[in-house]
């Protein structure tokens, strides 16, 4: 999707917590990035390695925790695991799908000295 | 990386309206030039090296969901009926505008904030036809987002108990996630594009609430299969309103325009809360 915009996203939550904290540098950030955020994430850690570069957070490392995927089946009135966003239920092949689970995108916690 | 979807955010600039050119941040902020400052100068602390894991759970988003449920509290303050335009590049989107406004002039009052990422061709087109409009040109940005729907609605004179339509970048993914504060995302589909776009972008299907299914005098012309579209976007989201329409012959039009007209008398009769002045 737009990873440059989403690791300057980041970088913005980080600084703001680090300044909160007094810290004086950060050495790791992990981030939640749901299976179906719709997030390459080989291009945010590189967009990320560029962003941080002149900050507080320059050299830190990034730890990625990946959450699955979940939706409501209209059909079944149950909660369905789903792969992708094009997905189909896994019971009844249907499409009528609310996503419950997996677009999460957020900064989870971040390690500081 | 997707190259077209770099999305400097210090590249925006909005142009018409009140004020120069500006940019936009992403966080809202704008500035004059094109590099970001880095405000970096954190307080030093005397600390002992050790490394210390501190809790932070905040949303990527939640920033421009903030700011949306801003644009949106604004909207409802002044009884403004706000509609997001989505599609792929080519649709027709703003030749339906311009014939929406042709239609409806004098008796509502209309005002267009136009996404591209360069010219302000889509502005001009809109203001000929005699409409107000601000364009945003996202430079390589390919979505419009709540900070630069905020900011290009102030540069607009205020409207009261009027349409703001929004003309998003063209696009059927980008701009899915990005609440700009509008009452609806309104799909604009053009006949040429097939009937199995919906289950291509089912996630802009999904958050649609009207999909237009533009340029019908085409039909004739075409092997689209019309039932079998229908078929497919209700398949992704069974609650989606349907019109077929064309912008050129103004077929479908009445539907469309009573569509537009109910919308503005619900955003016009609905209860309006003062907006807390910080």
């Amino acid at each position: 999707m737009h990873e440059m915009a989403l690791a300057e996203s980041v970088l913005e939550i980080v600084r703001d917590t680090a300044r909160s904290q007094g810290a004086r540098a950060v050495r790791a950030v992990r981030l939640e990035i749901g299976r179906l955020a719709a997030v390459e994430v080989e291009a945010l850690q590189f967009c990320f390695d560029v962003v941080v570069k002149g900050s507080v957070a320059e050299g830190a490392r990034l730890e990625i925790d990946s959450a699955p995927g979940t939706a409501w089946c209209y059909r079944c009135a149950a909660s369905v695991p789903l792969e992708t966003l094009a997905g189909e239920c896994p019971r009844c092949g249907g499409a009528q799908l609310e996503l419950t689970g997996g677009t999460e995108m957020r900064v989870k916690e971040i390690e500081v000295e | 990386m997707c190259e077209s979807c770099g999305c400097g955010s210090d590249e925006v600039r909005i142009e018409g309206g009140a004020g120069e050119h500006l940019h936009v941040h992403a966080d809202g902020t704008m500035h004059s030039h094109a590099h970001p400052h880095e405000h970096g100068h954190e307080h030093p602390h005397e600390h002992h090296g050790d490394a210390r894991r501190v809790a932070v759970e905040r949303d990527l988003l939640a920033k421009n969901d903030q700011l949306a449920a801003a644009n949106r509290a604004a909207f409802a303050a002044h009884g403004i009926f706000a509609l997001n335009f989505v599609s792929s590049p080519g649709s027709g989107k703003t030749t339906l505008l311009v014939r929406t406004i042709e239609a409806l002039r004098g008796r509502v009052p209309i005002a267009v904030i136009e996404g591209d990422q360069q010219t302000s061709l889509d502005a001009e087109r809109i203001r000929a036809a005699g409409a107000r409009a601000v364009q945003v040109n996202t430079g390589s940005g390919c979505h419009l987002d709540a900070a630069m729907v905020g900011e290009a609605a102030r540069r607009l004179a205020p409207i009261e108990d009027g349409l703001l339509l929004i003309e998003n970048v063209g696009n059927l993914v980008c701009p899915a996630a990005f609440d700009l504060g509008e009452a609806y995302k309104v799909l604009v589909l053009s006949l040429t594009e097939g009937e199995d776009k919906p289950l291509k972008y089912p996630d802009m299907f999904r958050r649609a609430r009207l999909l237009l299914m533009n340029k019908i005098d085409l039909a004739p012309h075409l092997d689209f299969d019309l039932e079998r579209c229908e078929q497919n976007a209700r398949r992704v989201n069974p609650a989606l309103e349907l019109l077929r329409v064309s912008a050129r012959s103004g077929q479908g039009f009445d539907a469309w325009l009573a569509w537009l007209e109910a919308g503005l008398a619900r955003a016009r009769s609905a209860p309006r809360i003062a907006l807390e002045r910080a």
